[in-house]
Formats: C-alpha cells, sequence, structure tokens
C-alpha cells in the first residue's frame, strides 16, 4: 500500500496529491485526518506526478499533513444474498447496528456494459396494481422506468405503490415453464433525500414486512453530496449481483436522481471543466446512460434488474437537462401531475405525456388480454380529445359544443375520476383495468372507436344501447 | 489499423502521462493523428487526437478504470479501419467494427475490455466464382468475381481503390478464405476478398448524380407527402417519446433498399436487442427473405465508451460505401447523431478546446456535412450505378429544433421529418407533423410516381395537403368558437381531413399489415378519401345537411382500408367508393 503526506491542494470536494509512483485512475484512496478519522475518495485524475482526488465524505478536517492511502485497486461492493434485509449508508456500510457484511463476492462498482446480443429483450408483464401504468404504460421485467415528478408531489407514494403492490401474474409466468418462480426482491437507493422521507419509506417497507426482501441504501440531505455519485453505482452492483447471480427479480428505486446529477454538477465546478447546459458537465448524458442501462434481462439467466429511478424536475420543467438527458434514456417516464393532484387524484398520473416504450411487446393475447392495446391507444385519442375541449369549454361553455364534443368531455372527466384515482392503496388487477376501461369508452358510440379493431368491439362493448337515443339528439 | 493484422509494432512506443475517463496522454510517441494505439498493459484501443510537443492526446475506446501513468502506449502506426468482406451481413459490430456475438463468446454477458476480434471471420471459407478470366484488363474497383453472401445479396469481389490494375494472371473457382489471395494481377498485385479502408475517408466514385428514384418506404406520410430519393439524405428530429426510433426501425424494415446498414448511435440497449430479435424473422418486404440477409447492425449502446460512439457512424458509412461500390443502393438510419455529437463534445472538452454553441466543438458543422456529404446517388469506378441514402435521427434538447446539432443537420439533409410531441401524446403515429416537414425531392420524384403508381400522383397529393392546409387554418377557429359555428363546407372539409389524418397519416406500426403500406395502397386510400370528399360536397350542394353526410355508415369504414391485406386493399376500397356514392346519393 502507498502512503503519501503531499497534498498540495484542497478545493472543494477535491484533494491534489503529489506522487512519485503511477497511480491508477478510478482507483481508491482512504485519507486520515490528524484527528484519525478516515475518509474515502477516488482518483479523478492521474498524472504522473500528482493525481486528483474526490472525496465522498467531504474535505472538511483535512489538512495537508493528512496521510493519503492509495488501496491500489477501484472502488467494490461487497455483495452476497445476506444483504437482504440490510440498510446500509449511501457508501455501502451498514447503518442498521446489524452484524458486519461478511461478502461473497466482491464487484466493481462500474458495472460493465451488457453486451446487446446478450439481453433478452423484456416482453414480461409486471402488474403494479396501479391502472394508469398497468392499462396504459406497462411496465415489464428488465425495463427502466423513471416517474418524472416535481416537488410537492407525491411520487414516493407512487413507488411504493408500485414496490408494494408489483407482482407477475400467474398466466404469464407459466408461460416461461419455469419450475420455480424467481424470488422478487427490491433495492432501494436513497440519493440526499430528507430524513423525513426516509422514514417514511423505512417505515412503509417495516410495515408491510418488504424489508425483508429489499437492500436498503441511504444517502440522506444532509450526507456528502459527492457520496451521491457513488450509492446509485454501490445499488445495482448490488441488484446485478442479485439478479444474475442469485436468480432474483430486482426492483431498482433510486431517489432522487435530481440530486445525484447536483452532485455530478458541483464535482464538475471543483474540477473546473467546461460546463454543459446550465452548468451541469457535458458528460452527463454518458454518466446517467451507465446507471440507467443497467436494467435488463440477459439470455439464459434467471433474474432481471427493473428499475424505477425518481427525479423532480426543476420547476416543473420537462426541458431541463435532468429530465430530458434521463428522458432520452430511458424506456418511457410516468408523469406525476400538479393539476391532478391538487384535484386530489391519487395517484396524479398525467397519461398524456407518459410513455412505456416497452408496452407493445408486453401485452396483448397470453400476456395481459387482446383488447389491451387496442383499448389503451384509444383511451388515449379520446382523452387527448377531451383534454383539448377543455380549452375550448373555457372559452365558449359547453352549452356552445355539440352533442358528441360533450361526450368526449365527459369521458375526460370519468377517465379521471374511476380509471386513474383509484386510491394509493388500492391493487387493481390488469382485467379489472381493462373493464373499467370498457365501461369508459362504452360512452362513446361504437363508430368513433376507429382504434380499436372490429371483433374486439363485438366481444366488449357495453354501450351499444345508450349511445343510440344521444346520436338522436346529436341530429 | 485493422484488428485482423497486428503485426508490426516500431520502436516508437510511448509512456502513459496522464489519465482521465477516456482521454489520455502519452509521451515519447512517435504517432501521426488519428493513428491507432494500444493503451495501458491491457492494451486498450484508442487513437490519436491532438499532438503537442512530445505530449500526444488520446481517445480511448474502452473503459480506463485502474490505468496508470507510466503503462506503456503501443503505436500501430496506421489510422483506424474497417474490414470490409463476406460476412459483413447479418452481423452485429460495435462502434469500432469488434463482431458483439464473437466478444459475447469471448467475455460472457458483459463488455470486458481489452478484448479485439476481427471484423469478419479470417477462418470462414467462402465459394468465390470469377467474374473475369485470365488475360482480361481490371483496375481499380472492377469485378473480378463474386461470392453469395447471404441468401438475398451477391458479394461482389472488387479490386481494391488505389491499385494499379493489370491484366489478370490466374483466377480460379473454389473455396476461400477472406486473407487468401484469389486473383494475382500483371502488375503483381494481389487481391484479396478482404480490404482494409480507413473509416474517416469517403471511397472513391466516379461522379454524384442527381437522384430520381424514390426510396419507398411502405410508409404512407413518407412515400405520400415527403418522399425521399435513393441517394439522398434526411433528418428524422423529435423529443423523446416521439418516434424516432420506430421510425427509423420501420424504415430500416421495409425501405427497398438492397443493403440495410443500422447505426445504433448511443442509443438503448434493449432496442438494439429488440432489432437482433425481430430482424431474422421479419421477412424482407421485396425478396421475402430474412431481414438480416440485408442488414448489418452497428450498436454501441449509451453505456458503451463514449470514444466509440464518436467513431460509429464512420465505421457504417464506411461499409455502406463499400456495398454501393458493388452497385448497391443502401440505406444507413443513424439512430441517433445527437449522441455523436454529444460523443464530440464530451471529448472536445476533456481536451479543453474552446466551446462554440452550446459546448459543441465549433468543427461540429463541419463534421456534421462531412458525413452527410458521403450519401448520393454515385456512379462508382467500375461503371455500375449506386446510391447511399442516409436518415439521421436527431435528439434535441427538450425537444427544441433551434439548438446546434438539429440546425446544423436542416442545413445540409433535404428531407426533413419533424416529430411533434403533441401528435405522440394522442397517439397518432408516425407522429410526423405535416406542416413542419418537407422534401426538397418531391419534384424530382414525381415523375417516377406518376410513371410508376398512377398519373395523378401529384395532382391527388396536392389536394391533400390543401385540405389539410385548410383544417390547420380552421382549427384555429374552431379553438375559439366551437365546430358548430361553423359554416357546413368548412365541417365537412374538417371531417375530410380528419379522414385524412386517421385513415392516411396515421399508421400503426405494430399491425401485422400495417405496418407495410405499398405506394399503390397508399395512393388507393387517398383516392376514397377524395372519391368521399367529392361526392360528400356533390351532396351538400345538392342540400343534404352536413350531419346527414358526415354520419353515413360506409364514411368511418375508410379507417379500416389500411389494415386490409395488400391484395384485397384494391377491391375493398372500390367496394367502399360504391357504398360511400349510394348512401351519399340516396339522400337526395
Amino acid at each position: 500500500m502507498k502512503e503519501y503526506q503531499t497534498i498540495t491542494e484542497i478545493s472543494g470536494p477535491l484533494v491534489f496529491v503529489e506522487t512519485d509512483e503511477p497511480i491508477g485512475y478510478d482507483e481508491i484512496v482512504d485519507i486520515e485526518t490528524p484527528s484519525g478519522e478516515i475518509r474515502r475518495g477516488q482518483v479523478l485524475e492521474a498524472a504522473s506526478g500528482y493525481v486528483a482526488i474526490q472525496v465522498f465524505e467531504g474535505t472538511d478536517g483535512i489538512d495537508q499533513d493528512s496521510s493519503v492511502r492509495f488501496l491500489g485497486e477501484t472502488m467494490k461492493m461487497p455483495v452476497t444474498e445476506e444483504l437482504l434485509g440490510r440498510v446500509l449508508d449511501g457508501s455501502g456500510d451498514p447503518i442498521d447496528g446489524g452484524p458486519d457484511i461478511v461478502p461473497e463476492e466482491r464487484h466493481d462498482i462500474v458495472g460493465a456494459a451488457i453486451n446487446p446480443t446478450a439481453r433478452e429483450y423484456p416482453e414480461e408483464f409486471i402488474q403494479t396494481g396501479v391502472s394508469a401504468i398497468d392499462g396504459m404504460n406497462t411496465l415489464v421485467r428488465g425495463q427502466k422506468l423513471p416517474i418524472f415528478s416535481a416537488s410537492g408531489l407525491p411520487h414516493n407514494e407512487l413507488a411504493l405503490q408500485i414496490a408494494r403492490q408489483a407482482t407477475v401474474p400467474e398466466e404469464a409466468s407459466d408461460e416461461e415453464g419455469d419450475d420455480e418462480e424467481s424470488e422478487f426482491a427490491v433495492v432501494f437507493g436513497a440519493m440526499g433525500i430528507t430524513a423525513e422521507e426516509a422514514n417514511e419509506f423505512m417505515d412503509d417497507f417495516e410495515r408491510t414486512g418488504a424489508l425483508e426482501r429489499s437492500v436498503v441504501f441511504m444517502n440522506l440531505a444532509d450526507d456528502p453530496a459527492v457520496e451521491r455519485t457513488v450509492t446509485p453505482r454501490m445499488v445495482l452492483t448490488t441488484a446485478e449481483y442479485l439478479a444474475f447471480e442469485k436468480d432474483y427479480h430486482v426492483l431498482v428505486i433510486l431517489t432522487d436522481m435530481t440530486n445525484y446529477c447536483e452532485a455530478l454538477r458541483e464535482i464538475g465546478a471543483a474540477r473546473e471543466e467546461v460546463p454543459g447546459r446550465r452548468g451541469y458537465p457535458g458528460y452527463m448524458y454518458t454518466d446517467l446512460a451507465q446507471i440507467y442501462e443497467r436494467a435488463g434481462r440477459i439470455d439464459g439467466r434467471e433474474g432481471s434488474v427493473t428499475q424505477i429511478p425518481i427525479l423532480t424536475m426543476p420547476g416543473d420543467d420537462e426541458t431541463h437537462p435532468i429530465p430530458d438527458l434521463t428522458g432520452y434514456i430511458t424506456e418511457g417516464q410516468i408523469y406525476v401531475d400538479r393539476a391532478l393532484n391538487s384535484q386530489d387524484v391519487s395517484p396524479p398520473i398525467n397519461v398524456l405525456p407518459s410513455l412505456s416504450r416497452l408496452m407493445d411487446d408486453g401485452i396483448g393475447e397470453g400476456l395481459t388480454r387482446e383488447d389491451h392495446a387496442d383499448v389503451s391507444d384509444q383511451l388515449y385519442a379520446a382523452y387527448a380529445e377531451g383534454q383539448d375541449l377543455r380549452d375550448l369549454v373555457n372559452i365558449v361553455g359547453r352549452e356552445a359544443l355539440s352533442e358528441s364534443d360533450n361526450r368526449y368531455l365527459d369521458f375526460a372527466d370519468r377517465f379521471e375520476t374511476e380509471l386513474i384515482d383509484q386510491g394509493g392503496h388500492t391493487d387493481r388487477e390488469i382485467d379489472e383495468t381493462l373493464d373499467i376501461a370498457w365501461e369508459l369508452l362504452s360512452m362513446l358510440p361504437e363508430t368513433e372507436l376507429n382504434r380499436i379493431d372490429e371483433e374486439l368491439i363485438e366481444e366488449y362493448y357495453v354501450g351499444g344501447a345508450e349511445s343510440e337515443p344521444v346520436e338522436a339528439a346529436a341530429d | 489499423m485493422s484488428q485482423a493484422t497486428q503485426e508490426q509494432t516500431v520502436d516508437d512506443d510511448g509512456v502513459i502521462d496522464s489519465v482521465s475517463g477516456p482521454v489520455v496522454t502519452a509521451t515519447d510517441l512517435g504517432a501521426r493523428m488519428n493513428d491507432v494505439v494500444y493503451v495501458g498493459e491491457e492494451g486498450l484501443m484508442g487513437e490519436v487526437i491532438e499532438i503537442e510537443g512530445n505530449v500526444t492526446t488520446i481517445q480511448v475506446y474502452e473503459e480506463t478504470s485502474d490505468v496508470a501513468p507510466g503503462e506503456p502506449v503501443e503505436n500501430t502506426g496506421e489510422p483506424l479501419t474497417v474490414d470490409l468482406g463476406p460476412g459483413m451481413l447479418d452481423t452485429i459490430y460495435d462502434g469500432v467494427q469488434r463482431p458483439l456475438d464473437v466478444l459475447e463468446s469471448q467475455m460472457g454477458a458483459f463488455l470486458d475490455r481489452g478484448v479485439d476480434a476481427p471484423g469478419i471471420d479470417l477462418e470462414k471459407t467462402w465459394t468465390f466464382t470469377p467474374a473475369v478470366e485470365e488475360g482480361d484488363e481490371v483496375s481499380a474497383g472492377d469485378v473480378v468475381g463474386t461470392v453469395d453472401e447471404t441468401v438475398s445479396i451477391e458479394h461482389k469481389v472488387l479490386v481494391p481503390p488505389g491499385y494499379e490494375g493489370g491484366t489478370v494472371e490466374s483466377i480460379e473457382e473454389g473455396e476461400f478464405t477472406v486473407e487468401e489471395t484469389v486473383t494475382t494481377l500483371s502488375s503483381g498485385e494481389e487481391i484479396k476478398m478482404r480490404q482494409e479502408w480507413p473509416v474517416r475517408e469517403a471511397r472513391p466514385t466516379v461522379e454524384k448524380q442527381t437522384p430520381t428514384k424514390p426510396l419507398v418506404s411502405g410508409q404512407r406520410i413518407l412515400d405520400g407527402l415527403f418522399p425521399l430519393a435513393k441517394g439522398g439524405t434526411a433528418a428524422i428530429p423529435g423529443p423523446f417519446g416521439s418516434g424516432k426510433t420506430v421510425t427509423q426501425q420501420s424504415l430500416a424494415k421495409f425501405a427497398d433498399a438492397d443493403i440495410v446498414v443500422y447505426v445504433g448511435c448511443g442509443e438503448r440497449g434493449n432496442e438494439m436487442t429488440e432489432v437482433i430479435d425481430d430482424f431474422p424473422e421479419l421477412p424482407d418486404p421485396q425478396s421475402g427473405n430474412p431481414l438480416m440477409a440485408r442488414t448489418c447492425l452497428i450498436a454501441n449502446t449509451s453505456n458503451m465508451p463514449v470514444a466509440a460512439r464518436e467513431s460509429c457512424v464512420y465505421t457504417g458509412i464506411t461499409i455502406a460505401e463499400y456495398y454501393r461500390d458493388m452497385g448497391y443502393d443502401v440505406a444507413l438510419m443513424a439512430d441517433s447523431t445527437s449522441r455523436w455529437a454529444e460523443a464530440m463534445r464530451e471529448i472536445s472538452s476533456r481536451l479543453e478546446e474552446m466551446p462554440g454553441e452550446e459546448g459543441y466543438p465549433a468543427y461540429l458543422a463541419a463534421r456534421l456535412s462531412e458525413f452527410y456529404e458521403r450519401a448520393g446517388y454515385f456512379v462508382n469506378a467500375n461503371g455500375t450505378e449506386g446510391s447511399i441514402s442516409v436518415i439521421g435521427a436527431v435528439s434535441p434538447p427538450g425537444g427544441d429544433f433551434s439548438e446546434p446539432v438539429t440546425q446544423n443537420t436542416l442545413r445540409i439533409v433535404k428531407t426533413f421529418w419533424a416529430l411533434d410531441s403533441d401528435l405522440a401524446e394522442r397517439r397518432h403515429f408516425p407522429a410526423i407533423n405535416w406542416d413542419e416537414s418537407y422534401s426538397l425531392y418531391r419534384n424530382q420524384l414525381d415523375p417516377w410516381f406518376e410513371a410508376e403508381i398512377d398519373a395523378d400522383w401529384s395532382e391527388t397529393r396536392q389536394w391533400a395537403i390543401d385540405t389539410l392546409d385548410e383544417e390547420g387554418e380552421l382549427q384555429e377557429i374552431v379553438q375559439l368558437v366551437g365546430k358548430d359555428a361553423l359554416p357546413d363546407d368548412q365541417r365537412l372539409t374538417l371531417e375530410v381531413a380528419r379522414y385524412l389524418r386517421e385513415a392516411w397519416l396515421q399508421q400503426n406500426a405494430f399491425h401485422d399489415v400495417d405496418r407495410y403500406c405499398p405506394p399503390e395502397k397508399t395512393f388507393q386510400i387517398l383516392t376514397a378519401i377524395k372519391a368521399f370528399n367529392d361526392e360528400a360536397f356533390a351532396a351538400l350542394e345538392a342540400g343534404v345537411p352536413v350531419d346527414e353526410i358526415t354520419t353515413i355508415d360506409a364514411a368511418p369504414r375508410l379507417n379500416r382500408i389500411a389494415t386490409t391485406p395488400d391484395d384485397e386493399a384494391e377491391a375493398f376500397v372500390a367496394d367502399l367508393t360504391d357504398e360511400i356514392e349510394s348512401q351519399l346519393q340516396e339522400q337526395y
């Protein structure tokens, strides 16, 4: 082990050290302060003669006499199945008072990219029990589907509801024909959330008994910001181990990615890098991709990693670099909406801008139900039409609209109150969601259902009788 | 440098001086600009991007964790090249042409580093059939023989560019590997099936011509309103979720090109897997053979090294040029060029170059135009004609088309397919905005459509454009006063325009029939809507109230033509038009 007492500069989270032997890029460093405290850091730049170190736990208390030890290896996460049920801090050390972790293996936290030829295309439906997701933005195993939220919105409740309710329905898993259903696990990574939010999560985990099948990483709002840059990597290294070596179906929840990006910006600024948009580093796309892309399935392995990252959009602005870059990497997004929230719709998901890119292959006959794709399309079109008309109603009033327009307005209202607003503790089967959808669609005349196959209309449409008199009134 | 030949290493090797992410500096490296080097103990592949005094800056195509100053850098003395030869189709490469399936068998499911593999299989033997005889004169670019590369494509073995040429001294039919000599010339030159070519340099041609044939895409809004020429360039910008990738994939599946090179540049891993899973099973609509038989995939997903993302579009276009030289029509899809531009920005910022607009390097525009100029309709050195059509997706931050990558791309390309998040939100797919999009090839392609599809092609199209324009204007009024306040003829126009949008412009990429629409059917649907329009206006003239016209039973069936099998469509349309006619005429 190489040890130096040659710190030349301390600046923000960075420490510069003179060295006389080569130090590897990304290598892990221990810095011992005069008071005997050990701080962990990582080499950000390795040059002959000096290195720049990013200190995870903050540089306060470090002086030029502190000793720097280079550990000769890159950052590793000790992994074992025993991690389930444990609570760790943002750097992976236990904080639940339990025994030390005896690792089975130690994995590099900078995960390697999955070879696209080795991936298995995700198409196994996960039932979250939330209609707005199951019905219209279906989540599948191995997907990364972020929640786009903003301050003051109940994104955490939604994440918890998903974690609580997520299952793979019987028929779908039988198709696979595996003898034993793989177990489900949650790996939860908190970055810069408040102690209060952390308590909410922990209480819910404990109350529902979910903690036993969870690994929790906590970096709280008052923990060092720089530590946040390693937390998601620790989380995902653990998730990959559980999924690909221990056959778990892992759901990863990361909250809040905005804090992670702020930490990236802080390091970038300290290194005096040329900033990209809004001061965030130019490599933020690549950096985020290295996190989000660690979701998926691998051919021939049982487990899967499904990611639900949560981010709060600064100023509710979806063009802000954080949601924007995220949207370009992830396979869709779920929008939590302020207006719906103030109408007390729960969960307040705005389906129009929401999207699940992997939906089309995860639904349909044998997976969910044969009418799922068409119904979802038609709901989108009809709800969008209703939304447009709402703007118009503000100007001309409802009386000025035709019968057909009024039907769409009613549809949009009932869509929100009956399909979306299900409450935080209702767990709906996919069939139930689709049945409600048909009830709503039956408000519209059959001829308006141009996205749905005629045979399916015949089978599921229940409105025929009522729509006739309405049409007569229109003439 | 090519991975196939790792022979000489001269004594101009250097030593690493510093490491910062993908950028490594080395001292004492006697390298030229753009030479390929191997960095560190593990031999990570990199490329020289700056030389200053004794210090050489290298961009490394692999993860640099744990690489330390003092480790060696080995120079190959050659620029980044690709291996060209039979075996590139039905293959998936990373950004520096390493076959991903070979990498998987060498290092498992995760991409490790420091592993190298030749771009084409060096062991495999191919049946070579001579196309010339001993004593024939050949020069650079000429075809000396052929190989059946896949069921769809006959691979032509060319005299490599730059060869002097001469009389064929020996040539024979038989089984050869790509490294064995198949032909010797009087000049002493030997021709093998494998060639190398530096990726950043365009392969030579005789001349570039004005394209006159469309690249038929099977997408109604593209063929019908904004056609792309074989040899043309197009950009698809759009915010996330607007369907760039679905459109690109539809083009890759259904465009009537001979060869498709699909470059997944910094995009999602699962999307590439979808392509890898789907393409072998889907039939090529032209030949009926599996799609992969005409496809070469290049996948550099967003979490693969950033420097390889920068090079992957060049790898793609060089492979495209090679097939063009054989006289094929090649279509190259780059998804997304913004990721490529961002890779340039990332490397540039690590070099601490003076940034241009939004942090992009000042040479962004030059690099983009250089790339798109490699597309075109060409006369090759061997007298054949071939084309490269380039379709580049652009991912503008926040969906804002005024950003540098979109703007610089629009200055070069002649077809613009603007994706629109409003359309996407109401699930109108493909979400191509018909007001903003344009194709400057329209006029030069009209003669083809009029000769091959229908003489009324351009006239009918103009009617559709006019109706959609009128709808756009009327919608603004409707937003203020409601639909019922409009006069009857305008309400009818809105109804017709609605059918244009729903029955014609919308197309379901996931429906077995609708995903590919031959131009004949595109025209049939349009004429059916026009027939409805004409009959409806005649009825209106005769005094029939607009509500009765729009509620006839037959009209909504216009929406069903698209999903009717292609061979039944004509009869369906004829039947439907008759019915519309009789139902409307009944009313007066």
